[in-house]
């Protein structure tokens, strides 16, 4: 991740417009460095790269902001709490009943529509059910939903393998998409959910900032509240639906980027923090990519580097709330 | 005392079911029937075998280990898949593997045992940075540190083309237990002794520092003394079949609402349910896709974290 300082002086505005020339640069620097060969190639190919990169970065941004405004507080993230593994369960299953050869022959927008519609309904069940037996203790929200993630990682192996116990490893790799192998089928079908969900978002915002003032203040102000959280969890179960479905699971991503546009934005509008959260997740990503690809040279291997610095993040949140 | 022996002969009863399990033709009829140099006797003797006393030795061992971790951590959530100690034992294995590629069992074992014990360590210095009051709070940061270790391990292993290799410590598998290659858990049996031997030390130690202190009892030695059987634990059991999740946690848990705290009471049933719990996985894996197996670290995963969730949502409010 690229360092930066930033004196208080700077405004939100000002700060985000530096953010959007980093990720303009970082986005840059992917398509130009290291390439050989005709432009005619190289343009397209990395392009669709960036491209779902970026969508997935937003993605996940987003879902972690308001899946902490609607929670309250900046430790929760959806990948925490098992979305993700929830997403690749649901995955499973479904080709549990219909069989590893129609899965392959099925369309596979059709599918990815099937499978988001039903981790919308079950991460919404899965979410009230929790908040309603654990809310008052954070604790044991995050540790039941990190075992709820154990659990469905389990499950869906287990019926990985029920499917076909010989060729296991191969199934997960067709089934799963890694950070270097986005899936490009669903590109199109995931940027336009994402689009989608970004105005349904935007059209939310003002009701987004009133729930930052707690869940009773909110009623008070007028604000929907049950309306509007669901609302916002299916937003969210739609973004992590798309994420995982392009690159798979990153537990702590959404975690530092989130933080970090809390940290240097200083505010608790949605309307700044958002689109900082979305660049901070852009850069990182896209610049990180550069960074360990082309200049240290460590093939892809962003994503355990994310997990290990968000893990230590994690733990320095936790020991500090505490100490409170 | 008579219903500890109905458990032994529960234990046992499972045990003799999972050594007539599998797609060679071992029945007690084509045993007596076939001479000993026959394929029966040798699967027998050879797979069968030592594949239900590793199951029995590790199941067992990982679930005194928990105890220990629970005593001697004050946190009834805490076992070595929670406390970084499994992450740092693979770490071990990881290292060895690449510096001296054709070390035999033995050393491996060594060396994930210091890795486990140095990440223990650490887990436990961090444990002194969070207040009491917080129970959940110790087995998430274990469990995140365990992570952070992990990326650790991931990350050379990715490097250097290992990340397969990885994975057999990772998952828990008995599948690939055959004579030679699992004596290593008789180590385990032996520290089980050694812990139940020392369980009122433990009990001790789990009541505080000051306390062991003024009943005379040198703190940090009970200390060191149950981190490395808990780190030598793991580390046998990592090395020779894998990473078994939440066993030791649930085990005494269960235990504990069943017969209490007291150690030396509990240990008999913690090392009975342990052996049959991972009995009863091992058999379900065998069979549920016969001739094919699943491995007891995924059957395990769907039933221990079921089992986790429900020890912790069991809770009132109140003791939260």
């Amino acid at each position: 991740m690229p360092e930066r300082s930033t004196s208080p002086s700077l405004s939100p505005r000002q700060l985000l417009i530096i953010l959007a020339a980093l990720a303009a640069v970082s986005i840059t620097a992917f398509m130009v460095i290291g390439a050989k060969g005709s432009w005619g190639f190289v343009l397209p190919f990395r392009g669709t790269k960036v491209w779902g990169i970026a969508m997935v970065g937003g993605a996940i941004a987003t879902a972690t902001v308001l899946f902490q405004t609607i929670t309250a507080n900046r430790i929760l993230t959806p990948a925490i709490m098992g979305y993700d593994a929830l997403f690749r369960l649901v995955r499973t299953v479904q080709i549990f009943f219909l069989g590893g050869l129609s899965y392959a022959t099925l369309n596979a927008q059709l599918q990815f529509a099937f499978e988001t519609v039903l981790m919308v309904g079950l991460s919404t069940l899965l979410f009230r059910w929790l908040f309603n037996r654990a809310a008052r203790d954070l604790y044991l929200l995050v540790l039941v939903g990190i075992v709820f993630g154990v659990l469905f990682r389990s499950l869906a192996g287990l019926m990985q393998r029920l499917i076909n116990p010989n060729d296991y490893a191969v199934l997960q790799d067709v089934m799963f998409a890694g950070f270097n192998t986005i899936d490009k089928s669903l590109l199109m079908v995931s940027t336009l959910a994402i689009l989608g969900s970004g105005v349904w978002v935007w059209r939310l915002l003002p009701a987004l900032d009133v729930l930052n003032l707690g869940r009773d203040n909110a009623i008070n102000l007028g604000v929907a509240y049950r309306s509007v959280v669901s609302q916002v969890l299916i937003i969210i179960a739609i973004l992590v639906s798309v994420s995982t479905a392009l690159v798979g699971p990153v537990t702590f991503f959404g975690l530092l980027v989130s933080n970090l546009a809390y940290m240097l934005i200083r505010s608790h509008k949605h309307a700044l923090i958002l689109p900082a959260a979305v660049l901070l997740a852009i850069i990182a990503l896209i610049g990180g990519q550069v960074i360990l690809e082309r200049v240290f040279g460590f093939d892809s291997a962003l994503a355990i580097i994310i997990e290990f610095v968000g893990g230590v993040v994690f733990i320095a949140m936790l020991l500090k709330g505490n100490r409170k | 005392m008579p219903k500890l022996i109905i458990g032994v002969l529960a234990v046992l009863l499972l045990a003799i079911v999972s050594l007539f399990i599998g797609v060679s033709d071992v029945t007690p009829m084509s045993l007596f029937s076939s001479s000993p140099e026959d394929r029966p006797m040798q699967v027998l003797l050879i797979s069968r075998i030592p594949r239900t006393l590793a199951l029995i030795l590790s199941g067992s061992a990982l679930a005194v280990a928990g105890l220990l971790m629970q005593m001697l951590a004050r946190n009834r959530f805490v076992e070595p898949g929670t406390a970084g100690t499994v992450e740092s034992a693979i770490f071990g294995i990881l290292l060895i593997t690449i510096l001296w590629p054709a070390s035999p069992l033995l050393a491996k074992m060594l060396a994930a045992t210091v890795t486990a014990l140095l990440g223990t360590a650490l887990f436990m210095q961090i444990l002194r940075r969070i207040p009491l009051r917080s129970t959940l709070m110790v087995p998430l940061v274990g469990i995140m540190l365990g992570g952070v270790i992990a990326s650790v391990t991931d990350f050379f292993a990715y490097r250097l083309d290992l990340l397969q290799t990885l994975g057999t410590w990772q998952l828990g598998d008995f599948s690939a237990v055959l004579r030679g290659r699992y004596e290593l858990l008789w180590i385990g049996a032996l520290l089980v002794g050694i812990a139940w031997y020392a369980a009122d030390r433990f009990t001790v130690a789990g009541l505080g520092q000051d306390f062991t202190t003024n009943l005379g009892l040198n703190y940090r030695r009970v200390l060191t003394l149950g981190l490395s059987i808990v780190a030598m634990v793991t580390a046998t059991v990592v090395v020779s079949v894998g990473t078994i999740p939440f066993l030791g946690l649930i085990v005494p848990n269960l235990v504990a609402m069943a017969v209490g705290d007291n150690a030396r009471r509990a240990i008999p049933w913690i090392v009975l349910l342990g052996a049959g719990f991972v009995l009863i996985c091992d058999i379900i894996g065998r069979v549920i896709r016969f001739p094919y197996e699943i491995p007891i670290g995924t059957v395990f995963g769907v039933i221990g974290s079921a089992l986790f969730l429900y020890l912790l949502l069991r809770r009132r409010p109140a003791d939260a």
